[in-house]
């Protein structure tokens, strides 16, 4: 028991992660959320359906992923050790794919011949559409117009996969507007259809479900610092969009007290300039979107504003309901990046490391590239680097003047 | 008695379908939106539900959506909506208002703020889309405090049990939404829909009123048949859509559809 034990018995019967949570959604999903939370938590402590998913987490995704010294780079910093758990490199090139297949499995249990998703930077939406070929499910995947634009090559990926990609005009055209859409596709498609989420937001279960799919790469992170530091680490940094790889990252965490977490959100133009996404660490008011309730950026009147990042994957006005508990009860610190830090982080984990990157995580690495020189180089930071960055070479080489 | 309770009393005295239209609220204009509701009383309407603009609007299908976009690029606020409400109470004491909108903007402005002065303009029900049962704890005691009917919806997808708990909850009238869908969507079976209007009847005394899919008369006149009340939504919002600058012929056409379905409910 610490501190913090509580916290590991959330959400409640009804999705509630203290005031945040629950299931705020038009009558027509209540059945198929009710359906879906049922058939989670039967298989959750199911060994077969655990064994499944680990196999596929081993043989497709290639997991684990490795706890990575990166010694050139801490030594540039002059403090802390820096350890990148490396989710780039498994299968599709994030931590998403965590989630996809076992919310695949779930649509497979529940014989469901259609999946959809919506997606940001493209890095959900081609998680989805690869686990539904390798499961000869249909599969539509709903994206802002505006993230259509910046992430082609996702775009394209997904069309290669067999996916069709649906853009979305409507408000502001980014990942807010690809759920909205992707919702009212499963209120009318819900009788064969599953909505695999790509992060811990929406309505219960998925913050949990989600949440726990993810778990595995603390799991790993935990057992690999003991086993290559010789104890926990200091610090665990991941980025926060709406909050999958942190969570994924700092569940298995959440009772060593003496192991500091910050969640890092994106600043874009900075917190004070109102251009950001950064919901925590701007304190944003309490309100209720895609089906939770948490921070949420939104004006006097209760509209939800538009969000500015560089990064496709963080452009989101609202952030998971774990991640509002967990900063009021000070578990966890959140703190944002700007987008010109970000993209010097980006280049120089490049230029240093030769790993490239995601943007995404690329807002974890500037807070790392922050914190570190402030610590002793007997201390140990482990960054949850999300995903790997091809998919951003189009818009780093476009803000480089590039052309192709 | 509840303007609510007291229309559908003299409606059934009278063995006629309520006809209930919706608009949004400040669409495409504030300045229209109470002429709009008066054109609609007169056509025939006997509740009128005035939408809540929200910016993102999940159960609407693109009419409405497009009508939360015309209103708030007006920045229609929840004020402004209780300030048309009571300029339409000036002219009418009796026509039951009710407010349809998603949680967020009244979370906002504070629950009980929005309780208090959506009474204190006349404001009879509140339907929150994104608000089941479940979740009703804070508001429930509030709308109750203020005499403000809470309206739910009812799915083709709500199991018996669930049902149990809705009509335990729900007051003024149950909301079927007709198909699984998004508003504006375009067919409805009405078989269907009364095979799951059967098991509620059962279970509730409250006027049962149908909407999703019902664009004019036909439509309006076969749900009738098995239902307490039709609402109309998206085909209203779609001839202010056709108007948008010019709102004489907007209210002409409101009238017109409106007029069309009273007269086949009234066949
Ligand atoms: C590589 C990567 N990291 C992080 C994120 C943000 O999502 P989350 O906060 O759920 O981890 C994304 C989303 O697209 C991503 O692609």
């Amino acid at each position: 028991m610490t501190k913090f034990s509580d916290l590991t018995r959330l959400p409640d019967a009804r999705g509630h992660f203290g005031p945040y949570g629950g299931r705020f959604v038009s009558e027509t999903l209540s059945f198929a959320l009710e359906e879906l939370e049922k058939t989670y938590l039967s298989l959750r402590d199911d060994p077969d359906f655990q064994a499944e998913f680990d196999r596929d987490l081993a043989q497709y995704v290639g997991r684990p992923s490795p706890l990575y010294h990166a010694e050139r780079w801490s030594r540039q910093l002059g403090g802390a050790q820096i350890w990148l758990k490396r989710e780039d490199l498994n299968h599709t090139g994030a931590h998403k794919v965590n989630n996809t297949i076992g919310q695949a499995l779930l649509a497979k249990k529940g014989g469901k011949p259609r999946v959809i998703a919506e997606t940001g930077a493209g890095q959900h939406g081609v998680a989805s559409a690869t686990v539904a070929a390798r499961l000869g499910l249909k599969c539509d995947v709903y994206m802002g117009a505006e993230d259509v634009e910046r992430q082609k090559l996702n775009v394209y990926r997904m069309h290669l996969l067999g996916a069709n990609v649906i853009p979305v005009e409507s408000g502001s055209r980014t990942l807010k507007d690809a759920m909205n859409e992707a919702l009212r596709d499963w209120v009318t498609n819900v009788d064969d259809t599953f909505y695999i989420i790509g992060t811990v937001a929406g309505p219960h279960p998925y913050p949990m479900l989600v949440r726990d799919f993810n778990a595995v790469v603390g799991r790993e992170a935990r057992r690999q610092s003991l086993e290559q530091i010789g104890r926990l680490p200091d610090t665990l940094i991941a980025c926060v969009g709406g909050g999958s790889n942190a969570l994924g990252l700092f569940y298995p965490f959440v009772e060593d007290d003496e192991v500091r977490m910050i969640g890092v959100e994106a600043g874009g133009d900075g917190v004070e300039t109102g251009r950001h996404a950064a919901p925590l660490s701007a304190n944003a008011p309490r309100g209720v979107l895609h089906g939770n309730r948490t921070y949420l950026m939104s004006d006097e009147g209760g509209q939800v504003l538009e969000t500015h990042s560089i990064s496709a994957g963080l452009d989101y006005p609202g952030v998971g309901p774990e991640h509002a508990l967990w900063k009021d009860v000070g578990r966890v610190e959140y703190v944002a990046a700007n987008d010109s830090a970000v993209l010097e982080a980006f280049r120089e984990l490049t230029h240093i490391e030769g790993i490239m990157p995601a943007l995404e995580s690329a807002h974890a690495l500037a807070h790392a590239k922050v914190l570190a020189p402030t610590m002793r180089p007997d201390q140990h930071i482990v960054v949850n680097l999300s995903g790997r960055g091809d998919k951003d070479i189009l818009t780093v080489a476009k803000i480089d003047g590039v052309e192709f | 008695m509840n303007r609510i309770d007291q229309r559908f009393a003299t409606l059934k005295e009278q063995g006629r379908t309520a006809l209930i239209p919706y608009i949004t609220a400040g669409d495409p204009a504030p300045e229209h939106t109470v002429g709009f509701m008066h054109a609609l009383v007169e056509a025939g309407a006997d509740v009128i539900e005035l939408g809540m603009p929200f910016s993102d609007p999940m159960a609407d299908g693109p009419v409405i959506q497009k009508a939360c976009e015309r209103a708030l690029k007006h920045h229609v606020r929840l004020s402004h909506i209780f300030d048309m409400v009571s300029e339409f109470r000036r002219r009418d004491s009796e026509t039951p208002v009710v407010l349809m909108g998603y949680l967020n903007p009244m979370e906002r402005m504070g629950l009980h703020d929005f309780a208090e002065q959506a009474a204190g303009s006349g404001v009879d029900g509140v339907l929150v889309v994104d608000m089941p049962p479940e979740e009703a704890d804070e508001v429930a005691p509030l709308f109750k405090e203020y005499h403000l009917q809470s309206i739910f919806l009812v799915a083709p997808t709500t199991s018996e049990s669930r049902a149990a708990t809705i009509c335990a909850h729900g007051e003024g009238y149950l909301y079927y939404v007709s198909l699984k869908g998004v508003t504006g969507a375009a067919t409805l079976d009405v078989s269907e829909v009364d095979r799951h209007l059967e098991p509620l009847r059962r279970l509730t005394s409250l006027p049962l009123c149908v909407g999703f899919g019902i664009r004019d008369g036909d439509t309006a006149a076969a749900v009738a048949q098995v239902a307490d009340g039709v609402i109309v939504g998206s085909a209203l919002v779609s001839r202010i859509a056709d108007n948008c600058e010019r709102p004489e012929r907007a209210t002409e056409e409101l009238k017109a559809l409106l007029s069309e379905m009273r007269h086949a409910l009234d066949a």
